[in-house]
């Protein structure tokens, strides 16, 4: 059986995936659906979801279309999410691989590192970083990451502590290879399986984070975010709900997508290594 | 001069505040083309020995002399080129691969570190060694976990031998495998050794075995040396209280047959 | 000479990434109350997985097929037997000739003897439908654990590492025997004992991690024997130690067996080893029963030549040396 008829049999992970699918689909075809600045006015301010059939889901104070910003804010979200998750698990693997196989001072000096980040809340490192730098979707990813690293970090590490002692390691040892290529060669690729399963959980804690930082006027200015949706909406909470409810049910969808998916991948992966 | 000498080798452990020599003041030389046993029960410091002979763990005390360099004063680039010379199988041919290996990807790793082959002559150079251990080329694109554990053993020896060694470590590399197998991988062993004087350092609980491929037996007795000499002579008339108590109890068909 | 249990037809077949891998193939054999009966073969040759199926403790992915057929002249106060009638359509007719058979023999049993002996027939078989496994009883099966001792290869994978070893045999003892802590804790000592512990009082309260592996064994032997069990099965017991430690617990499994009169399979892949301890031999390949026989015919007068060729494998202290000159 192949692992992705696996996945298929597990209804959660094909719901997850379902919502994913939609999602980059979504982010897509955003420009091709909504060509033009999704933050220019498309008809009057404050109109209620399904009135006119050209803007489905309304518009927001400016009369600028919920529907075109929804799309436009589900670049943001995925590509923040994804580059936060991925440049977080490359720093934590590579800093716990190095970590984990040099052990002594070296081991001692990033454990350390690992233990201060660890200390400090990981939305006010970001929101600290953010403020200071200033707000751009590169910067954002950064600030994220620089939070989310030390998770897979752990991980890796210890996972590389058992893999250093086992048997091909020694051998890889006497036919004289040198100690980076086994480090990463040998044994960070047989490391990375427990540390990708963390993926889901960081890519959807990223996508979070961006949406509370955009929320506090921290995202990128020039780039609809679900995050700043909801902030502007907040305004008018009373007499246009739909403004925070609409992005605030995509956030919601997306994170529960990501981590259904995620998890599905990792359960499926999880039932084939104990098979083999 | 010996291949191989060890001298006064130790290594402690430090285990719940008390300190245990694992290997104390242990003593041999292996000559070239010849298979030196070192063999005992579980915890008299046979496997800790090898692993300080290939330089896997750092002795406390003692000296190794191989190929008449201080083998425990290299380091760095100098100590990983020299261990083309002095090679290891394991016991377990499945843990000694990484997982994701194929066959041919083992086997390239040595003859790429060492600079033996161009990366255009390596694939010939990888099916020529197959060949040595009497394995087929064609197994090269193959899993290591795909292959059968008595070809996965020819691929580790034919790994051990990618870059011309003097001397392989065998530790316990026949234990794992079925009685029909262990027959063909000693076979081949011996084959190796009348072909290229390879010495073995050879590392076993099994005295049965040792007594059918060593040529001198060093019997070890809680990290230290119980007694030693020609592996058929200790073993048929064994004189230390270890010795005795090893011979003792191989399981023999002989008590059956008449 | 009583069949402990009647091996018929077995056939177990696991199902793996690939497909279906036959581990079994319609292997029938005795296990006659109270001998000593060696499993002898190499890797692949379905030996664990008989010595999994006769203990009913074969994983639940595994298809089943055929039936043990068991006799337990029961010591203790069995409940007393049940047979189901046997309304599944697909069943064989080897099936329906068993579903018969128990009532036949309770009727001999109670004829010999009324109120001491009640014998037990149980009976498992299985059968796939979608890849579930449906497992059948009727009559009695034995339980794992209280009729049946197990004894794996690794005794630091079988005992529990966070638990101190006479609780671990206590336990064994008072969930299959009833009794309350004090009286399981005696019993766990008294084990200890038994299984020649360098010294069962400190041993006692000690974890699995702080004994050597032999001492391992030995726990691992107590907590297998603590409910008085009448078979024993000892699963490539001793694989893992070496040559002295192995011979000490053959000869504790010989005596354990012989006093307290149980049934010992003894699965190995060594047969010099098993022909020193058991009184019949069975040799397997791949999933197949090559041979079967008393130990002294198979070892002097084997009639298959796989047989001859696992003995000529052998490589024992008066073998033949393979190498043939002294280094020039």
């Amino acid at each position: 059986m192949s692992p992705l008829s696996r996945l298929l049999r597990r209804p959660e992970a094909v719901a997850g995936a379902i919502i994913l699918a939609l999602l980059f689909a979504m982010a897509l075809f955003a420009s091709l659906l909504f060509p033009g600045d999704p933050q220019a006015i498309a008809g009057p301010a404050l109109l209620p979801p399904f009135q006119d059939w050209s803007l489905p889901l309304g518009t927001d104070r400016l009369g600028r279309d919920v529907l075109a910003e929804v799309f436009h804010g589900a670049r943001t979200s995925l590509a923040v999410g994804l580059a936060a998750a991925a440049a977080s698990l490359l720093i934590g693997a590579v800093v716990g691989t190095l970590a984990g196989f040099a052990g002594g001072l070296v081991d001692e000096v990033l454990m350390r590192t690992t233990d201060a980040f660890q200390t400090v809340p990981s939305f006010l490192l970001a929101l600290a970083f953010v403020s200071i730098v200033g707000p751009s979707l590169g910067i954002v990813v950064a600030a994220i990451a620089l939070g989310a690293w030390t998770g897979p970090a752990r991980v890796a590490r210890a996972e590389v502590l058992s893999i250093r002692e086992r048997d091909y390691v020694a051998g890889a040892r006497v036919i004289g290879m040198h100690p980076l290529a086994i480090a990463f060669r040998e044994v960070l690729p047989n490391a990375l399986p427990p540390v990708l399963a963390l993926s889901s959980v960081i890519v959807a804690a990223a996508i979070l984070t961006e949406a509370a930082l955009s929320f506090l006027g921290l995202g990128d200015p020039n780039r609809v975010t679900w995050g700043g949706m909801i902030a502007e909406g907040r305004t008018v909470l009373r007499t246009a709900p739909f403004l925070s409810i609409v992005p605030g049910i995509a956030l919601v969808l997306t994170v529960l997508g990501v981590y259904l998916a995620g998890e599905g991948v990792v359960e499926t992966t999880a039932v084939r290594r104990s098979l083999s | 001069m010996s291949l191989l000498a060890v001298r006064d080798l130790t290594k402690r452990y430090r285990r719940g505040g008390k300190t245990i020599a694992a290997v104390d003041g242990v003593s041999f030389a292996i000559e070239p083309g010849e298979t030196l046993a070192l063999a005992g029960p579980s915890g008299s410091g046979k496997s800790t020995i090898a692993r300080l002979v290939l330089r896997l763990i750092e002795p406390d005390a003692g000296s190794v002399q191989f190929e008449g360099d201080d083998f425990l004063a290299l380091s760095g680039t100098a100590l990983r080129s020299k261990r083309a010379r002095l090679q290891m199988v394991f016991q377990d041919p499945l843990s000694a691969f990484n997982p994701r290996a194929t066959v041919a990807r083992a086997l390239d790793d040595p003859l790429r570190i060492h600079a033996i082959a161009s990366s255009a002559e390596r694939p010939a150079r990888i099916a020529a060694l197959l060949e040595r251990v009497g394995l087929a080329a064609d197994l090269a694109p193959r899993a290591i976990h795909e292959i059968s554990g008595g070809q996965r053993q020819r691929v580790a020896i034919a790994r051990a031998i990618a870059t011309n060694p003097s001397l392989i470590v065998l530790d316990e590399a026949v234990s794992a495998l079925d009685v029909s197998v262990r027959g063909q991988i000693l076979e081949l062993l011996l084959d190796l050794q009348a072909r290229e004087r390879i010495a073995y350092l050879f590392i076993s609980h099994d005295l049965g075995v040792v007594r059918a491929i060593a040529h001198r037996l060093v019997l070890l007795d809680t990290g230290r040396i119980a007694e030693s000499g020609d592996a058929r002579a200790v073993i048929d008339a064994p004189q230390s209280a270890i010795g005795k108590a090893l011979v003792a109890a191989a399981p023999r068909l002989n008590r059956i047959r008449p | 000479m009583s069949a402990l249990a009647e091996i018929r037809d077995l056939s177990v077949r696991y199902i793996s990434d690939g497909g279906e891998v036959s581990a079994l193939k319609r292997i029938s054999l005795d296990v006659v109350a109270g001998e000593r009966l060696a499993i002898i073969g190499e890797s692949g040759s379905g030996k664990s997985t008989l010595a999994l199926a006769i203990a009913g403790l074969l994983p639940g992915s595994a298809t089943i097929e055929g039936r043990i057929g068991w006799q337990f002249q029961a010591s203790r106060s069995f409940p007393p037997p049940s047979v189901l009638p046997d309304i599944s359509p697909t069943r064989g007719e080897i099936g329906s000739v068993a579903a018969g058979s128990p009532s036949a023999r309770s009727a001999i049993g109670e004829a010999g003897n009324d109120s001491l002996i009640s014998p037990l027939v149980g009976e498992m078989s299985g059968r796939t439908e979608g890849g579930a496994v449906e497992r059948r009883l009727s009559g009695a099966s034995p339980i794992p654990g209280r009729d049946i001792g197990f004894v794996f290869q690794d005794p630091s994978a079988s005992l529990d590492p966070v638990m101190t070893v006479d609780k671990q045999i206590a336990e064994v003892a008072r969930t299959h025997l009833g009794l309350d802590w004090p009286q399981a804790y005696a019993r766990a000592k008294h084990l200890l004992g038994r299984v020649r512990l360098p010294d069962p009082q400190a041993a006692m309260h000690a974890f699995p991690h702080q004994l050597s592996g032999g001492q391992k064994q030995r726990v691992a032997i107590a907590a297998a024997i603590a409910a008085g069990p009448k078979l024993l099965i000892a699963d490539e017991a001793t694989s893992a130690l070496d040559t002295i430690v192995q011979a000490e617990i053959v000869s504790l499994i010989r005596q354990l067996v012989a006093e307290d009169g149980m049934t010992l399979l003894f699965i190995s892949h060594d047969i010099a080893l098993a022909a020193e301890l058991a009184e019949r031999l069975a040799v397997f390949r791949h999933g197949g029963l090559v041979e079967i026989g008393a130990t002294e015919q198979i070892v002097t007068a084997p009639r298959q030549p796989y047989t001859r060729a696992l003995l000529d494998a052998h490589l024992g202290l008066d073998a033949a040396p393979l190498l043939r000159q002294a280094p020039a």
